[in-house]
């Protein structure tokens, strides 16, 4: 490549990059300065509140090790976990219905993508009455469980409610998926004598997967950064449902913005460490644009 | 691997902002600003139609003053979050504000909103525990304005007087529930939320005790506090509350007594007029009465919400005006009458027009006047949340009544040290 038109490249992105810095560098930067700060902590003699901030280094992230945050890492985790993994195998499980109907393909396909398009706040309002004492839940069981109260009831309530919500999300991506691989490839298959089975294991599946992977690791941060559901559906404070988001939420909402930082910063280095295993597992493909134009160069 | 690190940072950049925006306090306080000229007053949706009502004859009579509308979000947290953000970044556009009862020592202690001058008002023309909400540490800094307490709703076809005590409501309970199909005894604000402090500190209070004596250290160590508790744990036991009482918020407690599925409920004044609205499937056979206590009539938690002037207004004479202009005695009553929300001047409690509008108004004075506000705090979130986190298991029967107590004496006797 000539030196002139490398300038050039670097000139045409620096619009880019430049919002980059700011809306991405520059709140991460200052998170992380924050998270070494206190402010507005102690009262003086006529019960102001003392102003300024104060350093102190590392202390804020003391939390880390302390029952309420240990808990929030692991609601979030097993809430990545669980919905991930239901809504993979119901999205897939969509996707092939809707790639199959011959009839009322669009009816269908926009029954199914319903949940996906109401907001969340409003679905977590609506699985709240789902949900209630006296609500359709309890009624189809024939139980009186309080799905609302702390306890696992309240944590299963929010997978189902995000699994009816999301599975859509991941049906609609792998749709996409299915519709570019080729007829031929199937009729190959039926030639050769495949069941319907093996069909799917060495055919669909293998050709559906980057779009699968892609939509996975949407799902994957979604997930981690749960908030609005348990916030909306089982409501604030209660900790059997506190996400990490949540309780960063908490955290600035008492103006704790010190400890807020700290564990967004967190929550970060999390997210980006289980996108980084996820795409070295599993997301080859995703970088395969990037390095077969390497090779060529 | 660029890029799936971008789109991680992306993603998570909307929490490093939210971290991030606490930036720019410290800094000196602001004098001026005592000028005259436009102002905003920042209030909340419920209350649109009657502000409205009452800014249109101050504006139709200050030209050169008018006053602006700024209607803020349904729930507390937003309306807090909202007017926080703009102390902290010392905007102008908030002149006069509403804050809830519990907000006035934390915006105090801030500085965020500026001292009224003790004559502001006059404590006669107020229930006294309303003026108590708008002090902090002896000082006024807000105008009490809107108040409101617990009160009990009875179904007055099944009742024929109203208990006074927590034992005469079991008795009654007793006598007409074996005759009603599917109908528990009582209902209250139970759900682990904001009305669970107002629950326990009423509990508490209506057997004689108090959530912080009067220095403002926590005596929950005491029978009396333990009493109280007791109430509601025994209650849940026992199914004088029902199991699914501890789900309750203001619209289940609501629910349940239209659906016929309590004899009583507590809950604030705005139930009445949808209790007894022609739609409601129990209307007019529902009364209220001032909460019953252990021994006696009981004590309330004081709600409500007081208006402050923003210590970064720019036009703080006309803010200061228009204040005593919103709560003199006739602008109150234009606004009561369009706005159920009960208001804090003494004298519109007999008044006959408006009595005949809410009739519940005589129970509700009394109800206020042996009423008590929820604990005074510059961190009350803090305060609130240790509350909820102590009682709730106790509701359970994951922790024994003694173990809540004690364990909340300490965190709020930590809490309140600061």
């Amino acid at each position: 490549m000539r030196r002139g038109s490398r300038w050039f490249a670097a000139l045409m992105i620096s619009p880019t990059l430049l919002v980059l810095v700011l809306v991405v560098l520059y709140p991460l930067l200052a998170a992380a300065r924050e998270s070494m700060y206190v402010r507005g902590e102690g009262l003086d003699a006529d019960g102001f509140v003392v102003e300024g901030e104060r350093f102190v280094g590392v202390a804020n992230y003391a939390g880390l090790v302390g029952e309420r945050f240990v808990n929030a890492f692991a609601n979030t985790t097993v809430f990545t976990l669980a919905t991930v993994a239901v809504e993979t195998v119901l999205g897939v499980a969509m996707a092939l219905v809707m790639h199959g109907v011959l009839r009322g393909r669009g009816l269908v396909r926009a029954s199914i993508l319903i949940p996906w398009a109401v907001p969340t706040a409003i679905s977590g309002l609506m699985w709240r009455w789902v949900f209630q004492a006296d609500g359709v839940a309890n009624a189809i069981i024939g139980q009186k469980i309080l799905w609302t109260t702390e306890g696992v009831q309240a944590k299963l309530a929010v997978i189902i409610a995000d699994t009816w919500k999301t599975a859509p999300f991941i049906g609609l991506l792998v749709l996409a998926g299915l519709q570019i691989i080729p007829d031929m490839v199937y009729e190959a298959a039926k030639v050769d004598g495949a069941s319907a089975w093996q069909t799917f294991w060495r055919i669909t599946l293998p050709l559906v997967k980057p779009a699968l992977v892609v939509a996975v690791l949407f799902r994957i941060l979604q997930a981690l950064a749960m908030f609005d559901l348990p916030f909306v559906m089982i409501g604030r404070g209660k900790f059997s449902v506190e996400t990490l988001s949540a309780l960063i939420w908490d955290e600035a909402t008492q103006l704790r913005y010190g400890p807020a930082a700290a564990y967004g910063i967190v929550l970060i280095a999390y997210v980006s460490v289980i996108v980084f295993v996820f795409v070295r597992l599993l997301g080859a493909d995703l970088l395969a644009d990037a390095r077969s134009r390497k090779e060529r160069a | 691997m660029t890029r799936p690190l971008m789109l991680t940072g992306a993603l998570t950049l909307a929490l490093a902002a939210t971290a991030a925006c606490g930036g720019g306090g410290g800094g000196d306080q602001t004098a001026a600003g005592d000028g005259r000229g436009p102002i905003t007053f920042t209030d909340t949706q419920s209350h649109e139609e009657a502000s409205r009502k009452v800014i249109d004859a101050w504006n139709a009579a200050h030209p050169d003053e008018k006053v602006t509308l700024d209607i803020q979000p349904k729930d507390a947290d937003s309306q807090r979050q909202r007017l926080i953000n703009n102390a902290q970044t010392k905007s102008d556009a908030m002149d006069v504000i509403m804050l809830d009862a519990v907000w006035t020592a934390e915006f105090a202690a801030n500085r965020w909103v500026d001292e009224l001058p003790a004559d502001t008002v006059k404590a006669d023309d107020l229930l006294a525990p309303t003026l108590e909400t708008a002090e902090y540490r002896g000082k006024l800094y807000a105008m009490p304005w809107l108040t409101g307490t617990g009160l009990l709703y009875y179904r007055k076809d099944l009742v024929d007087k109203a208990p006074t005590t927590w034992a005469e409501m079991k008795d009654t309970c007793d006598k007409v529930l074996p005759k009603q199909k599917g109908m528990s005894c009582y209902a209250g604000l139970l759900d682990k939320y904001e009305g669970l402090t107002v629950s326990f500190a009423e509990a508490v209070q209506s057997a004689g005790g108090t959530v912080l004596d009067d220095s403002g250290t926590p005596t929950l160590e005491t029978d009396v506090a333990k009493a109280g508790l007791n109430f509601l744990v025994d209650g849940l036991k026992s199914g004088l509350i029902p199991k699914e009482g501890i789900t309750f918020k203001e619209d289940e407690v609501k629910n349940a007594l239209q659906t016929g599925k309590v004899l009583f409920a507590r809950s604030w004044a705005s139930l009445y007029g949808t209790a007894n609205a022609p739609d409601s499937p129990v209307t007019g056979k529902v009364d209220v009465a001032p909460i019953p206590g252990l021994d006696g009539p009981g004590s309330g938690t004081l709600g409500g919400a007081n208006l402050a002037i923003s210590a970064f207004s720019k036009h703080k004479a006309t803010a200061r005006d228009f204040l005593a202009f919103f709560t003199a005695g006739e602008q109150m009553k234009t606004w009561a009458t369009i706005n159920s929300t009960p208001v804090a001047r003494t004298g519109l409690y007999d008044d006959q027009d408006l009595i005949a509008k809410y009739p519940y108004l005589p129970s509700l004075k009394e109800g206020v006047l042996k009423a008590k506000a929820r604990p005074v705090a510059v961190k009350y979130g803090d305060v609130t949340s240790a509350i909820q986190n102590a009682v709730y298991p106790a509701l359970t029967g994951e922790v024994t009544p003694d173990q809540a107590l004690s364990g909340l004496q300490q965190q709020l006797s930590g809490l309140l040290k600061q």
